[in-house]
């Protein structure tokens, strides 16, 4: 008998007897031929006690220092927003932690209105009027827009926008690479998007153009002018002749990765021309969890919702004339329409979009936008706060809300190092991230409603003795034994 | 649960107040509610709220110097708007609305509905794991890293594929991964090969796949015993196949014999092998797909490693592949240095790169390593073994007089971890549909098995119950399938018109198609 099953010797007599075996051995001596039998016992330590593995996995965790063990500015995809007691005590519950995608709607319509309701705020999120019912988090659902342009355009290349993040860029390439599409990156200017590379690299053969909204490097883009800019290269090209696009309309399907959070107060997506958003929904009630589960989410304009990727839920009503919900177009899909699916996702994040959409509905109409504003004035204080100390620069001085980028003058690991000896992770090394030989030196400071005033004060505080030791190796010394 | 009172309570005066009806929960079916649903965007009021924003503390700004109005939406989202109570008891409301695994048994096939320990949630939620930062310094989060590091280990021994990169998202994602792995390395040879094979019992995960990975799909044929039809891999093997994805058992319940035989033709034209890891809750500890002959293999965490659904996600699908696939695995991985602390590699130039963003579904790793930790090597090989047993017994029950000439075994003789009925002779003789028995099914109280996949059995019924379900649970299942088919003969009407205890009854799916409504409409 194993853990968690509970066949007893009498049921096992029973079992076998029933189905005519003398041993369970035989059951697979009979199936499995004795050459690709395994003839010892696996290569793992014996099983444990329930509190045997809590202590065991506790300590792990321990090892670990986590947003709750230090004043931590890390972000860059991923931010420690506070998630509400609610959220955990829904994701718990068993109705919605233990079903399987909801294949049978009748005694499925609880996960299939959370569905419907997530896909209703994201609509309103991004202004865009079809959403679908999670991806997996946000860099592989930049890769599936770029799949969706490929299927609706049959063109050859993307076009994006160095300010994307670079998991998204590289996704894209992993992904594009398999279907022999080409990514081409255009850089950035002044810290957003080169509006003349940009105008310069879209042609009729570009699938689509994909950006960042804030980029990055956390810098507000124009993107009512990217998205502009993009249709008019793409007709433009097409007008020409320069091209071979094989669908009719010379645009390029205009794809923009967007922050939730920031969307309160942000020109939303749909309202800047964009034709498709995706984005990380880990900011929106979800766990840092060292990097996922989280959610990615898709919206999009009308025309495209037969070739989204995915689950979607749809209203309908039931023999009696009860409204219901199912899941919906699913002719789209990899069940259904195998090797012609637009998409291969079969699980996706259910459980992680729940606790989107019930953040949103937490935070409210009002909250988001407050939420916003709140984050818009504490970053703009700290990167005024920051950029007054001794050797730091910021990188530029564009409209940022969340997240900011400087350039600090010194050994940017040593510093990082320092700030840690005192309880402070001052933020993301950026080149270690993007790659990029601009990008030495840089950090990437995160703020959200849990970074305070003081604890942004308590940053420079930090960070200036860090770059004063940088200079004057024995005071670090010194700052350290203190 | 009083359900009465609470749709009384919960109703806006005026709106759809009505009872319960008696018969509700008839059938031992779980208690759910039935009431008219409203979603969160039609309750509230304005003004109401949940979230109190902390006050600002920094100097204020010049809204127009901070964000230009050029940038700033005009007017915000429509967002619900209730207080913290309302959204507490809207959602508990409509979770009630769900069935699931804790509830009743879950036989839905291929997806190893099996019991999810509240252990791995506890853990789970520790802040040292919930509330790392995926950027957060690898010196300070080794505690994590050793856990992947380990779980990467557990995987490679348990595959017999020591080199495993946990990175891809869910089992459509391990897939994309293995087909796009299988690519690198033959680039790397030299060679463009331009197509897959893929059975014709194949999830359809498999072929959407192929697609997406830029091959094309090439089906096998199915042989009498519900193998790969030997003669039609040789026919169709050739120097222009890059691989072969395979699911050993495979969708019908039933290891194929043939895979050492399989291996070497496909390895004879120089292709790559690729496992299906839906399937693995068969073989734990019993036998090895690295042992079979397979280059790459991807896990579903989800299934046989007990990562709760969540209705529809999070997964998590890592692979593992043979030494010759490695230089090309997703980056990044976790290896240990030569201090015993541990990194992250980002593998070397040849690497496929990046499936995603961070380091994979870290979440699932801890809940998969949990498990892991408390089964240990006898324990995994003891939950395969009850669960090939479960799914045997349970098919010696439908196969008694009463159920067996209405659904047949499809192919085989045993099974292993789930097996396949056919309900055709059920229609031709009950003029029931497969699609009936699984709705009557929803009225005892059961979620009905996968129907309809395998494409190639007609009206099937893919049943796998887990192991970690007791002879009690599997009795009464086969006695509710066994009196389903009795009622039938006396009356079709009633399984087709099923079901009748559920919050909503049978949905009309096409109109939902035709004219889709895919988000509430706002006032």
């Amino acid at each position: 008998l194993s853990r968690y099953t509970a066949i007893t010797p009498a049921d096992l007599d029973a079992m076998l007897a029933a189905i005519g075996v003398s041993s369970v051995q035989e059951i697979f001596d009979r199936q499995i031929p004795e050459a690709v039998r395994l003839d010892r016992a696996l290569a793992l330590p014996d099983g444990l006690g329930e509190q045997d593995v809590y202590t065991h996995l506790r300590e792990l965790a321990a090892r670990n220092t986590s947003a709750e063990d230090e004043l931590s500015f890390l972000g860059a995809g991923m931010y420690d927003h506070y998630v509400p007691a609610l959220i955990d005590m829904l994701m718990e519950r068993s109705e919605f932690l233990t079903p399987y995608t909801p294949y049978q709607p009748e005694i499925s319509q609880g996960g299939l209105q959370v569905m419907f309701e997530y896909q209703t705020a994201i609509s309103e999120l991004t202004d865009l009027p079809v959403s679908n019912a999670s991806a997996y988090e946000g860099p592989s659902a930049v890769a599936a827009a770029g799949y969706l342009a490929k299927l609706h355009n049959g063109r050859s290349r993307f076009v994006v926008s160095a300010g994307l993040h670079p998991h998204s860029i590289e996704t894209l390439r992993t992904h594009a690479h398999g279907y022999g599409m080409q990514v081409v990156e255009v850089p950035l200017r002044d810290g957003v998007t080169d509006a003349d590379a940009w105008a310069q690299a879209i042609d009729g053969d570009t699938s689509a153009a994909i950006f960042a909204q804030p980029n990055f490097y956390g810098v507000v883009e124009d993107a009512e002018a990217l998205s502009a800019a993009a249709k008019a290269a793409g007709v433009a090209a097409e007008g020409n002749g320069n091209g071979n696009g094989s669908s009719g309309g010379g645009a390029p399907v205009v794809v923009a990765q967007v922050d939730p959070i920031t969307l309160g107060i942000l020109k939303p997506p749909g309202a800047c021309g964009v034709d498709v958003a995706v984005g990380e929904g880990q900011p929106l009630g979800n766990r840092l969890d060292f990097g996922g589960p989280s959610f990615g989410f898709f919206a999009a304009r009308e025309e495209y919702l037969r070739r989204m990727p995915g689950r979607i839920a749809g209203e309908t009503l039931d023999v009696d004339g009860r409204r219901g919900f199912v899941l919906t177009l699913q002719t789209r899909e990899q069940h259904i329409r195998r090797e012609k699916a637009t998409s291969n996702i079969c699980t996706a994040q259910a459980l992680n979009a729940l606790a989107g959409v019930v953040y949103l509905t937490w935070l409210g109409r009002q909250g988001l936008v407050e939420l916003g504003d709140l984050l818009l004035a504490r970053t703009h204080y700290a990167r005024e706060t920051l950029a007054a100390l001794e050797g730091v620069e910021k990188l530029h001085e564009q409209p940022v809300i969340r997240e900011f980028a400087l350039r600090l003058d010194g050994d940017l690991a040593a510093i990082r190092r320092h700030c840690a000896l005192h309880g402070v992770n001052p933020g993301v090394d950026v080149h270690a991230m993007s790659g990029r030989e601009q990008d030495r030196g840089v950090l990437l400071v995160a703020i959200t409603e849990r970074r305070s005033r003081a604890d942004i004060d308590r940053l420079a505080e930090v960070l200036q003795a860090a770059l004063a030791a940088q200079h004057d190796p024995a005071a670090a010394g010194e700052t350290v034994a203190a | 649960m009083s359900t009465v009172e609470d749709n009384l309570l919960h109703a806006d005066p005026g709106i759809d107040v009505h009872p319960v009806p008696t018969h509700a929960h008839a059938g031992g079916a779980t208690p759910l509610q039935r009431d008219r649903a409203r979603t969160v965007f039609q309750k509230g009021a304005p003004g109401r709220r949940a979230f109190v924003c902390p006050p600002l503390d920094v100097p204020a700004t010049g809204a127009e110097e901070l964000l230009p109005s050029r940038y700033r939406r005009s007017e915000p989202p429509r967002l619900p708007e209730l207080s913290e109570p309302e959204i507490v008891r809207h959602y508990v409301g409509i979770s009630k609305r769900n069935f699931d695994l804790d509830s009743g048994f879950y036989p839905l096939g291929s997806c190893t509905m099996k019991h999810n320990p509240r252990l791995h949630e506890r853990v789970a939620a520790l802040p040292g794991h919930a509330r790392l930062h995926p950027l957060q310094d690898p010196e300070r989060a080794q505690g994590a890293l050793e856990l992947m590091f380990n779980l990467q280990g557990a995987l490679g021994e348990i595959s017999g594929l020591p080199n495993v990169s946990l990175q891809p998202s869910a089992g459509s994602a391990g897939e994309l991964a293995g087909v796009l792995l299988s690519r690198a390395y033959h680039e790397d040879r030299g060679e463009t090969r331009h197509k897959v094979l893929t059975p014709d019992t194949a999830h359809g995960t498999n072929p959407a796949t192929v697609t997406m990975a830029g091959f094309e799909v090439v089906k096998l044929a199915t042989d009498p015993d519900g193998g790969i039809d030997l003669d039609d891999l040789r026919a169709k093997a050739d120097s222009d196949v890059a691989c072969l994805m395979l699911t050993n058992p495979n969708t019908l319940g039933l290891f194929d014999r043939n895979i050492a035989e399989i291996a070497e033709i496909v390895h004879g034209v120089g292709a790559t092998l690729y496992y299906d890891g839906a399937n693995l809750n068969a073989v734990m500890g019993l036998s090895r797909p690295g042992d079979m002959g397979f280059d790459i293999v991807h896990f579903n965490l989800h299934k046989s490693f007990t990562q709760p659904h969540g209705g529809g996600g999070p997964g998590s699908g890592p692979i593992a592949v043979s030494e010759r696939i490695a230089p090309f695995l997703p980056r990044p991985v976790v290896a240990r240095r030569d201090d015993g602390s541990f990194e992250l590699d980002q593998i070397g130039e040849k690497s496929i790169g990046r499936l995603r963003g961070f380091h994979g579904n870290y979440g699932c790793f801890v809940r998969a390593y949990a498990y892991i930790c408390s089964l240990g090597a006898d324990g995994l090989k003891d939950a395969s073994e009850a669960a090939v047993l479960n799914a045997n017994y349970l098919l010696a029950r439908l196969r008694e007089k009463g159920v067996a000439e209405y659904l047949p075994l499809a192919y085989g003789e045993l099974c292993m971890h789930e097996f396949v009925l056919s309900g055709g002779p059920m229609k031709k003789e009950l003029t029931i549909k497969t699609l009936d028995l699984a709705k009557r099914l929803l009225d005892f109280g059961f979620h009905p098995p996968t129907v309809y996949f395998p494409l190639l059995v007609d009206e099937a019924l893919m049943i796998e119950p887990t192991e970690t379900e007791t002879k009690e649970t599997l009795d009464a299942f086969a006695a509710a399938i066994a009196k389903i088919l009795a009622e039938a003969a006396e009356n079709p009407e009633i399984a087709a018109g099923a079901p009748y205890t559920t919050p909503v009854r049978r949905l009309d799916e096409v109109a939902a198609a035709k004219r889709p409504v895919i988000r509430q409409a706002l006032g």
